[in-house]
């Protein structure tokens, strides 16, 4: 009995401990998602959280800039200038129509300043195929390939 | 081709049905007609989705390209073991080779077992069959790889269309990594399958003690290993491919990955309690049953797209299906928990904080503590939505602060818990014991320390892990020692026959060594540094003891892709060491680019370079240069975690000796005896102690 109260005790600690670890850690990276549109309704507190915007990138809207890179985001009709401040090349796969994440702050012009961007091709790598006359459309493919980063990324990068 | 194939999964889910249906019948008819038949059609599963799998392979080699499937992962050009690997490299694929190895293992399970526990095979056989009906179920009907595409011809029917060529297979999956990791990896996850059936057959037909335990130990193990070289080979695919650098990102996939195998470590660990002291039987059953859960979760993590992944960005309708699954499973083992929960009662109790028991308690609270952080924060963009409509993620900063602690502290008990004994132990012992290895660890700390060595985990990593190689170094020489002078011959000899003695007990010092390995390779990703700058021929820039000179850019293009290329000289203390060549590619057919990282790797550090394409204000190439130390140290590791794990699967052959009479004798007669009298000298001569 006396052993198992020890052992309690001890597992407490730990679990405390952890628990503190945990929290610090989840205060430091926390990062909340928006989409686009709802970035206009945001309450003013939460417009300045560190946060995650998803969006296609607008066709030749990519400008380099002296020290950044400038494009816009679209999605669902809505669009969001964003500036590329890092440092980190962007990823192969950031180009036009290319699906992307940026992860940063949202500034008070209604811009975005990223420090981090992801970005998927846009095609995916199932292409819709061409060659055959009449070509067949593609059965709705869903392409969740397991082991399949098709995706650059300045994302990890520490 | 598509006909045959789609029949041999119908008729394999109809075996599957009827090994489901038949063995729950027989169980309680008790008729060993309809037992016997569904153990068969269980196993004849294995031979119809080996058909199918050979028709889609067969699909590949021959590009029938009128299989969708087919045609969105290969082309004519592609190299024929990637036409292989092209098997698993899209959705239908990759759930029908799910399919196929758990079947294997499942056929395995039932084939080895046929003559052997009769009160205890059929809720096995049935166990298996309910997982098999639910990937079969996804196979014929909803990811079925043998869709062909259709077309309309110009008076408006439709028909079977073909195309010229197929899209081929993504760039970064032709790499040959790419063609071992994701079998492996599957292996890992299909093989918890074979695990959880046991357990639920032994709580289902309340199977006397541990036996089930002792069953499937080395099936545990087998998929264990499987999970940490899947896991490894990601980490380097992701580090030799990827060119960020790193190995390890805390991405939603590869934590999926990882659930699994730290519960199946917490399992392999804790079941030497119940088999030693028959403690903690419903916490074993229970991380059979969550390792399993944490196997289909990571499946379906992968292909659902609910989490945003570096390797999942797709959303999927598959997962309503998996979720349904998971739930259905979960109520099954809450069911058969609470059913028999009055069998589950332990023997024993904790007798003292200084014990193994309270080591091992200790290390399955801080693994499942790891375990829960890590799927915590992998599900929590889900989880928040869900509670607050907000999704918040969070990142690589959330699971170290967590994970590195713990890390450390099972690194501690690593050396610690395989010393203390049974029950209690005494002060005397552990100062035997411990005395030196600790000595030890805190020297080499303090002389790191002397040499400005003092980032503090690292620092207590290194203390660690001396202190544990120490201990385990003692255990061998201490064992062989003896040896050597009772039989006269010299050191390294008894250690090789005191390792097969008890190949159990030394397999698992040399895993934990191996993990040592890991551990401080990975303790050198705190002294990692990089260095980006814009290069003209003629330009150096300096890395560590590196300085590197930009020699020449070309483009050494050829007709699968184009791609830039920069040959970079490495001088180290002023004397020129090697060339090297890193790459940016694209690929024309696809439009994909690729980085082809340059990397060369010494035991102390890895030169790391990556070609990261024109810098944008000034068009010059940009070179992107990483010290990474110590990285070959965790592929090292892993390399001596397998031979440990091989090691420990080995049978003892003391343990052999004893055992191949009694076992003889048992396979001609009667079955049931045969377990108890053999169990009780492998138990002496085998077990962890």
């Amino acid at each position: 009995m006396k052993a198992q109260r020890k052992f309690l005790i001890g597992s407490g600690i730990i679990v405390a401990t952890l628990l503190a670890l945990a929290y610090v850690g989840y205060t430091q990276s926390k990062t909340y998602y928006h989409t686009i549109s709802e970035l206009a309704t945001l309450p003013a507190p939460e417009q300045h959280q560190r946060m995650r915007v998803s969006g296609n990138v607008r066709n030749g809207s990519i400008l380099h800039r002296d020290g950044r890179i400038d494009f816009v985001l679209e999605e669902e009709g809505k669009a969001l200038p964003v500036s590329y401040v890092g440092s980190d090349p962007l990823p192969d796969t950031f180009k036009d129509g290319a699906q992307a994440l940026v992860e940063g702050r949202l500034q008070p012009d209604g811009g975005f300043t990223a420090e981090q961007v992801q970005a998927k091709c846009a095609s995916k790598y199932e292409a819709s195929p061409t060659g055959t006359p009449g070509a067949p459309p593609q059965p709705s493919q869903t392409p969740g390939q397991s082991m399949n980063p098709a995706q650059g990324s300045t994302a990890g990068k520490s | 081709m598509d006909i045959f194939g789609s029949f041999a999964l119908l008729l394999a889910l109809g075996a599957a049905v009827y090994a489901f249906g038949g063995g729950i019948a027989g169980i309680l008819t008790r008729r060993p007609l309809l037992t016997k038949t569904a153990r068969n059609a269980g196993m004849a599963v294995f031979g119809l989705v080996t058909l199918a799998v050979a028709t889609v392979v067969y699909a590949f080699f021959t590009d029938d390209f009128s299989l969708a499937y087919v045609s969105a992962h290969s082309n004519h050009t592609l190299p024929l073991y990637y036409k292989f690997s092209a098997l698993w490299a899209g959705q239908e694929g990759s759930l029908l080779f799910w399919t196929w190895l758990l079947s294997i293992y499942a056929f395995f399970a039932l084939f080895l077992n046929r003559k052997k526990h009769p009160e205890l095979m059929p809720y096995v056989g049935v166990t298996l069959a309910g997982v098999q009906i639910f990937f079969l179920t996804l196979n014929n009907f909803v990811a079925s790889p043998f869709r062909v595409l259709a077309g309309m011809d110009a008076t408006g029917m439709m028909h079977v269309a073909r195309l010229s060529d197929g899209s081929g297979l993504n760039p970064l999956l032709q790499y040959y990594e790419m063609v071992i990791h994701p079998p492996i990896l599957y292996l890992g996850y299909t093989g918890f399958t074979v695990p959880f059936a046991f357990a639920m057959a032994a709580l289902l037909g309340r199977y006397p003690g541990e036996k089930w335990i002792h069953i499937t130990r080395r099936w545990t193990m087998v998929a264990w290993c499987f999970q940490t070289v899947g896991i490894l080979l990601g980490a380097h695919w992701a580090y030799a491919v990827l060119g960020w650098g790193g190995y390890w990102a805390w991405d939603p996939v590869e934590n999926a990955a990882l659930l699994p195998w730290i519960t199946g470590t917490a399992f392999l660990h804790s079941v030497m309690m119940q088999e030693k002291r028959g403690m903690m039987k419903v916490w074993n059953v229970w991380l059979v049953f969550v390792t399993f859960m944490l196997c289909i979760l990571g499946t379906s993590l992968t292909r659902t797209g609910i989490v945003s992944s570096v390797h999942a960005f797709a959303e999927s309708s598959i997962g309503g299906w998996f979720f349904t699954f998971l739930g259905i499973i979960l109520l099954v083992c809450l069911a058969a928990w609470f059913k028999n929960r009055d069998y589950l009662r332990s023997d024993n109790q904790l007798d003292s904080l200084v014990s193994r028991e309270s080591s091992f308690l200790f290390n399955n609270l801080i693994l499942l503590a790891a375990c829960f952080a890590v799927l915590w924060g992998t599900l929590f963009p889900v989880l928040s939505e869900a509670v607050t409509g907000n999704k918040i993620s969070v990142g690589p900063p959330f699971f170290n602060k967590v994970n590195v602690p713990i890390a450390l502290f099972l690194l501690f008990l690593t050396g610690v818990g395989p010393l203390l004994a049974w029950r209690k132990t005494s002060y005397d012992s552990l100062r035997r014991n411990f005395a030196w290895p600790l000595a030890g660890g805190v020297i080499a700390g303090a002389v790191a320390f002397a040499f400005e060595f003092r980032e503090f985990y690292p620092l207590i990593c290194l203390v660690l892990s001396v202190f544990v190689t120490l201990t385990i170094a003692a255990e061998f020489y201490r064992g062989a020692r003896v040896i050597a002078s009772r039989d006269g011959t010299n050191l390294l000899t008894a250690v090789g026959e005191l390792t097969m003695r008890n190949t159990r007990r030394y397999g698992g010092y040399v895993i934990h060594f191996g993990i040592v390995l890991i551990f401080i390779g990975i303790s050198g990703s705190a002294f990692k540094q990089d260095i980006q700058k814009e290069m003209n021929i003629g330009d150096t820039l300096s890395i560590g003891p590196y300085k590197i000179l930009c020699q020449n850019f070309d483009q050494p293009s050829t007709s699968n892709y184009s791609s830039d290329r920069a040959t970079l000289e490495v001088f180290r203390d002023g004397k020129s060491q090697m060339m090297l060549y890193p790459e940016h590619r694209t690929y024309l057919a696809s439009q994909v680019s690729e980085t082809m990282v340059a990397v060369e790797s010494t035991p102390l550090r890895d030169l790391y370079l990556v070609y990261a394409g024109a810098s944008p204000e000034t068009g010059k190439p940009v070179i992107h240069a990483y010290l990474n130390p110590l990285v070959k140290w965790i592929w090292f590791g892993g390399i001596v975690v397998v031979l440990g794990t091989g090691l420990a699967m080995f049978p003892s052959r003391g343990a052999a000796l004893v055992l191949r009479p009694i076992a003889e004798r048992a396979w001609g007669e009667s079955v049931v005896p045969q377990t108890a009298p053999a169990s009780a000298p492998i138990r002496r001569s085998e077990g962890h102690d």
